[in-house]
């Protein structure tokens, strides 16, 4: 047998083109064909025609589809281009997709986040693939000297009916390229779309299925160091360390201070990954004790005080609540939370005098830019962004902290770095979810209308606590929403649903507890705030009435709500990033133990372009919604989160996974956006499913750690 | 430092680290194989699965030094051609989101099937249950593990 010295000179050939760096989506069936020959995508494209931004085409008909936001899990690498193919007409077998780097010039919003990708990208997609399309049947059209409208398209190619001839799109990229681009094209008619409602598979399958170097960690320079960083507890700064047991690990070229952070470089991972441990480094505070004990107390002062500010004021809700007949009170509260993607933080930069070279996972290449370029005071044209798949992201990847201090310490050693976070890094190193805890008050008349309802949401570095005009607003006739922060030194971010991943499950539980008092069922209690929401609406609305009462009656349809006897069933409904998710909750008692059997949801999202990428959306915001909502807890104490690895900070398993049945509206409006609207309504629903069960309401989050249930196990399972 | 040699995917290597170094990094950083990756370093999480003479292990915590003329297969080494019954069933149940802890996934159902060609759900539950998803993939994993028993 052959042996073979360690060489790493080539592994991760990033194909280099003239553009840059790309990385490349493999089409599975393509590589296996034994016919064609497989050719690379910088040989595809040396050949290639380019129609515009997103579009290439060579003449033996391979068509280049450029992917420009980050991929991180929601299938935006196959679902865009599947909208430049379907008004292409393109033969989906021959679409190569490549992932494009930060391009200004030719994209736009090239961020993940806000669920907004889809919405603000459909219109423009479909532009792309049908200008192309047109000039090629233009070409078609005077090659054959027939009437442009004689002519349609199909998997690539241009048909003339009448005559029976047919040619590849291919054959006309040449003629084609040279005529002027319309200023306006006509779109498909939804009804005829063939790829768009089709599952169509990840373009990166045999990539990820075969272990090929795609993701920021997988990214390897010839030249390149590797460091890892020791960032400061919150709230504290470095007093002082002694790194000389650090320095004698071998492996390890250097230990450097730059801020509060205190860097170990060397050649491979592991070597700093002991070195790390081997720093001894002592903190002095700036600031009184980040601890979980002291934000308890904060979170009591907040609500109690008198510094919220309004966000939404309808009516009187003084004068409202003095005429109650019926007054329901109820706080809910939530624990920061880690985002934890399973691809943990890292980076790679490059400073070279007055440019720098970037290539890594970020949800928003263009803040990496901007933030390196300030840093350095160069101009952002200066740095360039490459987008390697993203491990998940869940909204950490939004921030750039983590791309500044691999640049920093690229112009401090004058090196190629990769910044590597271990797990416990990742999740001591902040931008949590943050802590919230909310106070509802609802006040009922004699027959049991909600006459007035009051929220004040207080937070830890949360911004608005608040969706001051989501639902209920609009349908109360004295509304008072209030929002009050505390800022510390706990860093936060966008979390999955920024917000409302905690607010909806907050704002679900506590209208069902004001059904139950004005002795309503939960769907009908919605559905009539909904009606008078519609008939006499009280000041402005945000939402869509008719779309959110669509989820509500699918769900109820579907879930057979209130059927059953004896299974216990949950509601809610979410309105969240343009989208309106309802969810039923089964749980049944077994040996006196509930457990979550199932879960049914249903979903407005506009068209559909991928079911595959779609369910996964649904499922994986549910079973993140669930999983969060039942395990999650990051508790402090000295300025850093007590848990710091897997084994204490406990993620949803396989076995803990219920049942669960996706249904979709079908309205044919234009896609409004699902990697964040399934997630809100989750927590709501299984928190109204158990109480149904047990009587027992769960108040706050993680739901394993009440003390409510501290005799009773709250299990999940598959029927 | 010290020399080691490894049998990985049908192939003799020789590398030079400390003898603490596990065989994740060993991969990752000295041979290039990045298929097997990084998340929790301590056994929680099933990215870096291999397998070891057959079985499924977590590479992260396997210290280089105890593997003697053991044989270690990786994602890259699964198949030739990607063409693995899992990896097959992977393709066609479309089971991926972000993907990263897949190859993880998928060696840890290789290697049950390896040693129960029919497994039941509860069995696969079982096997599946040590890999994390943070993505949530579970569903398409359990149709997936279940697919490949049938191929
Ligand atoms: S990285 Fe080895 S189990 Fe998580
Ligand atoms: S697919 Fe993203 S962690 Fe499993």
């Amino acid at each position: 047998m052959a042996s073979f010295k360690t060489n790493r000179r080539d592994f991760l050939k990033m194909a280099a083109t003239a553009g840059g760096g790309l990385f490349i989506g493999f089409q599975w069936f393509s590589c296996d064909s034994p016919k064609m020959k497989v050719l690379s995508n910088e040989e595809i494209l040396a050949s290639a025609k380019q129609f515009n931004a997103f579009l290439s085409i060579t003449p033996e008909g391979d068509v280049v589809i450029y992917s420009p936001n980050p991929e991180l899990g929601q299938n935006i690498k196959t679902s865009f281009p599947m909208v430049v193919a379907e008004e292409l007409d393109a033969d989906w077998e021959r679409v190569r997709v490549v992932q494009a780097n930060l391009d200004l010039d030719n994209f736009e919003r090239q961020v993940t986040g806000g669920s907004g990708a889809m919405p603000h990208s459909w219109e423009r997609l479909r532009r792309a693939g049908a200008t192309a399309k047109y000039l090629l049947v233009s070409a078609a059209a005077d090659q054959w000297d027939v009437s442009y409208d004689s002519l349609s398209t199909e998997k690539g190619q241009v048909v003339h009916a009448a005559s029976g001839r047919k040619i590849n799109y291919g054959e006309l990229v040449n003629a084609a390229s040279q005529l002027e681009a319309p200023e306006d094209v006509r779109l498909k008619d939804p009804k005829d779309f063939k790829i768009i409602g089709t599952p169509v598979k990840n373009v990166d399958n045999k990539a990820m299925f075969t272990g090929q170097a795609l993701f920021g960690l997988d990214f390897y320079r010839e030249g390149m160091v590797h460091a890892m960083i020791q960032r400061p507890p919150f709230g504290m700064k470095v007093k002082s360390f002694d790194d000389s047991e650090a320095r004698n690990i071998k492996g390890v070229s250097d230990v450097i201070q730059f801020g509060e952070n205190v860097a170990v470089v060397g050649t491979s991972t592991w070597p700093l990954m002991k070195a790390k441990k081997a720093l001894n480094i002592a903190y002095e505070p700036i600031s009184e004790e980040e601890s979980t004990v002291n934000h308890d107390r904060i979170f009591r002062d907040l609500l109690d005080g008198d510094q919220a500010e309004i966000m939404r004021q309808d009516g009187n809700v003084d004068r409202a609540f003095q005429g109650a007949a019926q007054i329901v009170t109820s706080e809910y509260q939530c624990p920061f939370l880690s985002h934890s993607p399973m691809e943990p933080m890292n980076f790679f930069a490059h400073v070279k005098g007055d440019k720098v070279e970037l290539v890594g996972p970020t949800q928003t290449p263009e803040r990496a830019r901007n933030e390196a370029a300030k840093l350095l005071g160069i101009e952002p044209e200066n740095v360039s962004v490459e987008i390697t798949r993203l491990g998940g992201g869940f909204g950490r990847r939004l921030r750039a902290d983590f791309v500044v201090e691999a640049v920093e310490l690229s112009r401090i050693l004058n090196k190629p770095v990769k910044v590597t976070w271990s797990r416990e890094d990742d999740m001591t190193g902040g931008a949590y979810r943050p802590a919230v805890r909310y106070r509802f008050q609802a006040a009922l008349d004699a027959s049991g209308n909600m006459i007035g309802y009051k929220l004040r949401g207080a937070g830890i570095n949360a911004g608005n606590t608040t969706r001051q005009d989501n639902f209920p607003s609009g349908a109360v006739d004295n509304l008072l929403i209030e929002s009050v922060e505390h800022k510390s030194h706990v860093t936060t971010n966008a979390w999955r649903a920024p917000i409302t991943n905690f607010l909806a499950y907050a704002e679900q539980s506590f209208l069902d507890e004001v059904a139950e008092v004005a002795k309503k069922d939960p769907v009908k209690f919605r559905l009539d705030l909904l009606a008078r929401a519609k008939t006499e609406p009280v000041g402005e609305i945000h939402y869509d009435i008719d779309r959110m009462k669509g989820v509500i009656e699918l769900a109820a349809e579907k879930s057979e709500w209130g059927r059953d006897s004896l299974v216990k069933q949950g509601f809610s409904v979410y309105f969240s990033h343009r989208s309106y998710v309802a969810q039923v909750a089964n749980v049944v008692m077994e040996n006196n133990q509930p457990v979550l059997k199932k879960i049914i949801a249903a979903t407005d999202c506009g068209i559909v372009v991928n079911p595959t990428g779609a369910n996964h959306q649904v499922r994986g915001g549910i079973v993140d919604g669930m999983g969060h909502a039942m395990f999650g807890n990051l508790t402090f104490q000295n300025g850093s989160p007590k848990q710091k690895n897997f084994d204490t900070y406990r993620l949803i398993r396989m076995k803990e996974v219920p049942e669960i049945d996706v249904h979709y509206i079908d309205n044919g409006i234009d896609p409004t956006g699902l990697g964040e609207p399934a997630l809100p309504p989750t927590g709501g629903a299984i928190a109204n499913a158990i109480y149904n069960a047990t009587g027992r309401r769960l108040r706050s989050q993680p739901f394993i750690e009440q003390k409510e249930f501290s005799d009773m196990e709250i299990k999940m399972e598959r029927v | 430092m010290a020399n080691f040699n490894l049998k990985i995917n049908g192939r003799q290597f020789q590398v030079d680290v400390e003898e603490d170094t596990p065989l994740l990094w060993v991969l990752r950083d000295h041979l290039g194989l990045v298929g097997t990756k990084y998340s929790c370093g301590i056994a929680q999480c099933g990215a870096c699965t291999v397998h070891i003479n057959g079985e499924a292990r977590n590479s992260c915590v396997t210290p280089v030094s105890s593997l003697e003329s053991d044989e270690v297969i990786t994602i890259e080494g699964l198949s030739e051609d990607g063409k693995h019954p899992v990896q097959q069933a992977w393709e066609e149940v479309d089971v991926a989101q972000c993907g990263y802890c897949q190859a993880g996934q998928i060696m840890t159902a290789a290697a049950l099937l390896k040693s129960n060609s029919q497994p039941s759900m509860a069995e696969i539950e079982d096997a599946m249950n040590r890999n994390l998803c943070r993505c949530g993939t579970y569903h398409k994993i359990r149709e997936a593990v279940a697919l490949a028993a049938k191929k």
